[in-house]
């Protein structure tokens, strides 16, 4: 791997070690936690670029679950980043499914179920349909989750059962899943069961939050990462938790350690 | 918008025919948007030049005070006065009504006496206030009395806007306390930007939603909060794919803290409303032009379509005044210097101090 494409961010989420395996992520559940004042989704776009752009010729598929913006916007923000999402979606390597309109019918008794049975019926297919050695390649990127418990009027339960459908796929086929969420919906709540149990599922959380010192020109924010799988290695004084600052540009976002910027 | 068809190449030249053939309403925006005016030329700039179309913008009302009737009315009162299309839904009784409260285009005549009047008192103000704040308000006052039809037009209050602007049959009005359930209210909506298809060729017209009060205590929906947003997000994902912008004011303080949250997460664009105190002696030493301010306004969120950089703002604090009583205008906060030495100058202040320490250009 070039060092070029190496950063901050490919670091504390183990990308760089694993570039000689077949699937980039190892079947890892990455959770990414945003806020009001500072967008995650840049983290989303990073990671889709790197998934797909990261060596010419890896089999990596994204499917993509967009439930906040439409493909133009993605695409727009992609192609500036250097990865055309068209052409990758012609040849079958971003599997975009639009859910921007998308309503999970909300049946008596089923809640959001039904909906969202047949989104993971989908799923499944893709998945499916894929080759047997490269089932490890996908990646599924949900954004946001937020957005799926409004689309099943609330019925947290089942957007709860539907992400550990999900999880369940990363352990089973090895493929693994990106989740944007917005953790200061729950700051409020005195047992946010939802949140605590998404982190729990999660191997890495990343937090996206804005400085304490509030918004600055070169300094967009601050994420701090914890990494499970750096934890649990053996013997390692590092504790898995990282700590860096970033800056967007349209074409890259620069990862930096506090203080390191010159 | 150049998006459907697929371009296998990253190079590729701009078609320049969507730009061409617009109206003077409609401005081109960065990163392929198209942008209208949000009423106030102040909120135009801070906001980059206007509200990109396809995007929701919401408003944290200030429960005891109606400011963002304000920001309704000039929003409004733009849309009309360049013959767009119209849905305007309120908890009132006669929703109709309050289009004759809307504010007319000041004429280009008392333009130039605002815009003398304005030079005056910089003379007075000069010996210490910014600099900086000069150069933008001439541009923006030079750039109003051309032509007729203009992107934004600057609104005099207290004149009411001509009738026959609307009357007209592009102006439908709602009382959602007519409607049976928020459902209604977005069939409504969905047929009302059915009339706005987004294509790549041009624009034709473009529309505007204003909802006031949204889940305001009146409402039966109240205390339906998974309905509401799922209303705000389909509303949402239907305005993204028309040509034209919604804008929700909602009462911040009656939603309960996480859903106030899904809501904020919800708006490509959020700002907040806020009154000050009448007779405040602590903020009117603090601040100049103290008795022409009469709120503040908090931009949370500025529309980042297509984009993902986000917009850092010089200032999220903007002062609501209401120059000679008439024009609407947003500044930044003008604090009084403190002691040029000290350099503590800001956040000091007593009530406003969680807004403006956020709003002082932070020197790293």
């Amino acid at each position: 791997m070039d060092s070029r494409a190496r950063n901050l961010l490919d670091e504390a989420l183990g990308l760089d070690q694993l570039t000689q395996s077949k699937s980039p992520l190892g079947g890892k559940a990455v959770l990414i936690e945003d806020c009001v004042e500072t967008s995650g989704s840049f983290v989303l776009h990073q990671l889709i670029k790197r998934l797909l752009t990261a060596t010419p010729n890896s089999s990596n598929v994204v499917l993509f679950l967009a439930f906040a913006n439409p493909f133009s916007h993605y695409d727009r923000i992609l192609r500036k980043l250097g990865c055309n999402l068209a052409a990758q979606r012609e040849n079958g390597r971003f599997i975009f499914v639009d859910m921007l309109n998308v309503q999970c019918p909300e049946g008596k008794a089923g809640g959001g179920r039904s909906g969202l049975f047949a989104l993971f019926a989908n799923i499944t297919k893709v998945l499916n349909s894929l080759p047997e050695g490269n089932r490890k390649c996908l990646t599924i990127v949900i954004d946001d989750v937020s957005l799926i418990e409004v689309a099943a009027h609330g019925s947290s339960d089942h957007v709860l059962d539907f992400l550990h459908y999900c999880h369940a796929l990363t352990s089973n086929h090895g493929c693994s899943l990106v989740m944007l969420n917005h953790d200061d919906i729950y700051s409020s709540m005195d047992r946010p069961v939802f949140l605590k149990q998404m982190e729990y599922a999660a191997d890495v959380l990343v937090k996206v939050k804005p400085l304490a010192t509030g918004l600055a020109a070169d300094v967009h924010g601050q994420m701090p990462v914890l990494n499970r799988d750096q934890c649990n290695r053996r013997g390692s004084l590092n504790n898995g938790m990282n700590n860096f600052q970033f800056r967007i540009k349209e074409n890259s976002v620069e990862y930096f350690y506090p203080g390191a910027r010159t | 918008m150049a998006a459907t068809k697929t371009r296998t190449s990253s190079f590729s030249r701009n078609l320049p025919a969507a730009s061409s053939a617009q109206s003077p309403e409609i401005k081109c925006g960065p990163n392929g948007t198209f942008l209208v005016s949000s009423g106030i030329p102040d909120l135009d700039k801070t906001l980059g030049g206007g509200i990109p179309l396809g995007s929701l913008v919401m408003v944290m009302e200030d429960s005891e005070a109606p400011h963002h009737m304000l920001l309704l009315r000039n929003f409004m009162s733009q849309g009309l006065v360049q013959k767009q299309p119209l849905l305007y839904a309120s908890p009132s009784k006669d929703p109709r009504g309050f289009l004759g409260t809307l504010p007319s285009p000041s004429s280009p005549k008392d333009d130039k006496s605002r815009s003398h009047d304005a030079e005056q008192e910089k003379g007075l103000r000069i010996a210490w206030q910014y600099k900086k704040y000069f150069g933008e308000n001439q541009s923006n006052l030079d750039g109003q009395r051309d032509n007729k039809q203009e992107f934004s037009n600057e609104f005099d209050l207290r004149r009411p806007l001509d009738r026959h602007f609307y009357t007209g049959q592009h102006v439908d009005c709602i009382s959602t306390k007519d409607l049976p359930n928020i459902a209604a209210l977005q069939e409504r909506c969905t047929s009302f930007l059915s009339q706005f298809p987004r294509n790549d060729a041009s624009i034709a017209c473009t529309g505007r939603i204003a909802i006031q009060s949204l889940c305001a205590p009146q409402c039966e929906s109240s205390n339906m909060e998974w309905e509401m947003l799922s209303f705000i997000r389909s509303l949402k994902s239907t305005v993204r794919s028309a040509n034209a912008v919604a804008i929700i004011t909602f009462p911040s303080s009656l939603v309960s803290p996480s859903f106030c949250k899904r809501w904020q997460h919800l708006a490509d664009c959020l700002v907040s409303v806020k009154a000050i105190p009448d007779e405040d002696k602590e903020l009117a030493k603090l601040l100049t032009g103290y008795q022409e301010i009469v709120g503040f306004l908090n931009i949370h969120r500025v529309p980042r379509i297509n984009t993902q950089v986000p917009a850092v703002l010089e200032a999220t604090t903007l002062s609501i005044k209401l120059q000679k009583r008439r024009y609407l205008v947003l500044e930044c906060l003008n604090q009084a210097p403190v002691d040029g030495s000290s350099g503590s100058s800001y956040g000091t202040s007593g009530s406003c101090s969680g807004s403006s320490s956020k709003s002082g250009s932070l020197d790293f």
